[in-house]
């Protein structure tokens, strides 16, 4: 029982050559609590995701940017860049931000049954959107996403997601450049910086090398205010309750506990050279030497 | 008992420490069956190696269909790899290829996934329980996987690997790669030149730096030299260009969780301290003494690290005799 096969890849194909003038790119932002903030998790160990100041994780941002740019390199085309948000109520902050920065159209999915849903449940749910708004305006050319969250950090929901959109994925980009329906990116992997080569439709992930992400400029922030916002519920999606959320969760926390404080240890200041003895001494004191 | 999978991790055959923390953990959850994608030829020395850490068996993938085509044809395969046997695991090493590998195949499998492990034992009725560090290594979680077949990416340094001889038969095993799955490809790659020095992530000491050394990276590399360490870097030398992004220690580069971590010139901002927090024992040098590092370290001299390391290598090289 795959929940998300679909035979309208074909029908994608297809599209892209009819239309060839159209590109859509969805970027996936998530809604986050604020690395500088005191994260903590809720009674039923699930991140708390309300009470701790929220935003854009900043990882998504650099997707944002690239959608941008790749919308500004290709000004001769009808370029739309739809930012896709899964999240609580506060989460459509993520998205405005998205707005802000210049994405031409927002969607919302947002429902309490989500809540506590792990990585399998989140990439169901952004699929079934993304299939949604394909439906709506067209099918993506391009899903671009963080590397990672700034939160769980697990980095494997764009890998899922082009698992359960049955598309190629090309992740962990440094520099992007596409050519009609051809995409190009460079990445350092493991023991070796890499050329790859796709064909849209892909999902794309970037990292924080792709480029400083823009500010939202006052104008950005107005017109953000009359672009397009759409927000879904499961029903919407066609997706039961019970396909997401804590309960089904195909992992289960089972305890968290915060890490005790580190206990202050001894500083130094260097005058004359005494701070590389100290330095060296306490280095053998712990056999590092 | 029943297998548990552990996909090893090398380079063109030479296996990567990983692996053996990978196969000593996997021996508290069952039979260790090590899974080896790459050229047949490299096969008997790294079946070799996989034996020594326990491996019962050794699944050969020859990878020359597969390679090339980033991770898409290794999930098809391990997805028909788990269908053949009754398995209580599936663990990768937390590479990034080891966690989307990983994510396409929970996807496959219907099985449930959890990423960056930093320990994994044997609960009630065996099934694992894993540990891992969040929010920058402000909180400890547990959890266990409720549905279908455990699959586990495991971060370097999260055992100490045992050597146990096990009884290492090859199996080898074609499987049938779709060509969806071959779609994206590799056109150019460019190894980087080898230092000499430890993988970042896998290394027992990083001595890590900042813009602050002004693109002379000399002092840290022979500090670093002096203490047998890894070089790593903070975001701002890898924006300068001084450094690869390989390099970068923090969220949005490698989380590394060495027994010795040391910060130099490095303020110690939450995005950094999420790459590092964890270490055993952490010790900074920097010149402002109310650089936010300091409230984590073991031992910190406030002091211009031009001069502090050079010194400090001196000292090290004496002691050491």
């Amino acid at each position: 029982m795959r929940p998300c096969k679909r035979p309208a890849l074909t029908d994608h194909h297809h599209r892209r050559g009819r239309e060839a003038n159209t590109m859509n790119i969805v970027v996936c932002v998530k809604y986050v609590p604020d690395a500088t903030a005191d994260r903590q998790f809720e009674a039923d160990n699930t991140v708390d995701r309300v009470g701790v100041d929220g935003l854009l994780s900043e990882l998504d941002e650099y997707a944002v940017e690239q959608a941008l740019q790749l919308k500004e390199k290709r000004a001769d085309e009808e370029v739309t860049v739809t930012a896709l948000c899964v999240g609580p109520e506060k989460a459509v902050d993520a998205v405005r931000k998205a707005l802000q920065m210049g994405a031409d159209k927002g969607v919302h999915v947002t429902d309490e049954e989500i809540a506590g849903s792990d990585y399998i449940a989140t990439s169901l749910v952004l699929a079934k959107a993304i299939e949604k708004i394909g439906a709506d305006n067209g099918p993506a050319d391009l899903i671009v996403c963080g590397m990672a969250s700034t939160d769980a950090s697990g980095s494997v929901v764009p890998a899922m997601l082009a698992e359960r959109l049955n598309l190629p994925q090309v992740t962990l980009a440094s520099v992007v450049e596409t050519q009609g329906d051809q995409v190009r990116i460079k990445r350092d992997s493991e023991g070796s910086t890499e050329v790859i080569g796709a064909t849209m439709p892909i999902v794309l992930s970037v990292t924080d090398q792709t480029g400083e992400a823009r500010y939202p400029s006052f104008k950005g922030i107005m017109a953000a205010k009359k672009k397009p916002m759409e927000t879904l519920s499961l029903a919407d999606l066609g997706i039961e309750a019970d396909q997401v959320g804590l309960s089904v969760a195909w992992s289960k926390v089972e305890d968290t506990t915060p890490r005790p404080p580190r206990t202050a240890g001894e500083i130094v200041t260097d005058e004359d050279g005494s701070g590389a003895v100290a330095l060296a001494g306490f280095l053998a004191s712990k056999k590092f030497i | 008992m029943s297998e548990v999978l552990v996909v090893i991790d090398h380079v063109d055959g030479e296996v990567k420490k990983p692996t053996y923390e990978l196969l000593t953990i996997a021996r508290r959850l069952g039979e260790p069956s090590a899974v080896f994608f790459g050229a047949p030829d490299k096969a008997d020395g790294v079946v070799e190696k996989a034996k020594a850490y326990g491996a019962e068996k050794v699944y050969v993938i020859d990878d020359a269909e597969l390679k090339g085509y980033l991770v898409a044809p290794k999930a098809e395969a391990m997805a028909q790899l788990a269908q053949q046997s009754s398995l209580s695991a599936i663990l990768f090493p937390s590479t990034f290829e080891g966690k989307e590998v990983a994510a396409r195949l929970a996807i496959k499998i219907e099985s449930g996934l959890i990423t960056d492990a930093v320990d994994v034992q044997a609960g009630d009725g065996g099934a694992p329980v894993t540990t891992q560090s969040v929010f920058a290594g402000s909180y400890t979680v547990t959890a266990t996987v409720t549905r279908g077949t455990p699959i586990i990416t495991v971060k370097p340094n999260s055992a100490a690997p045992e050597e146990t001889a096990g009884a290492g038969t090859v199996e080898a095993f074609t499987p049938t790669i779709s060509d969806a799955a071959r779609t994206t490809q590799i056109i150019a790659s460019q190894p980087r030149a080898a230092t000499g020095r430890p993988e970042l992530t896998e290394a027992d000491i990083v001595v890590s730096c900042v813009r602050g050394t002004g693109g002379n990276f000399d002092p840290i590399e022979k500090f670093a030299d002096s203490l047998g360490a890894a070089v790593g870097a903070s975001r701002a030398a890898v924006d300068s260009g001084w450094m690869p992004h390989s390099y970068q220690v923090g969220q949005t580069g490698k989380t590394v969780s060495p027994q010795l971590y040391v910060a130099n010139g490095i303020s110690g901002a939450i995005q950094h301290r999420a790459g590092m927090q964890t270490s055993k024992t952490i010790v900074a040098v920097n010149k402002d003494n109310e650089a936010p590092i300091f409230e984590l370290v073991d031992f910190g001299v406030v002091g211009d690290l031009h001069s502090v390391l050079p010194a400090a290598t001196e000292e090290i090289t004496k002691r050491k005799g």
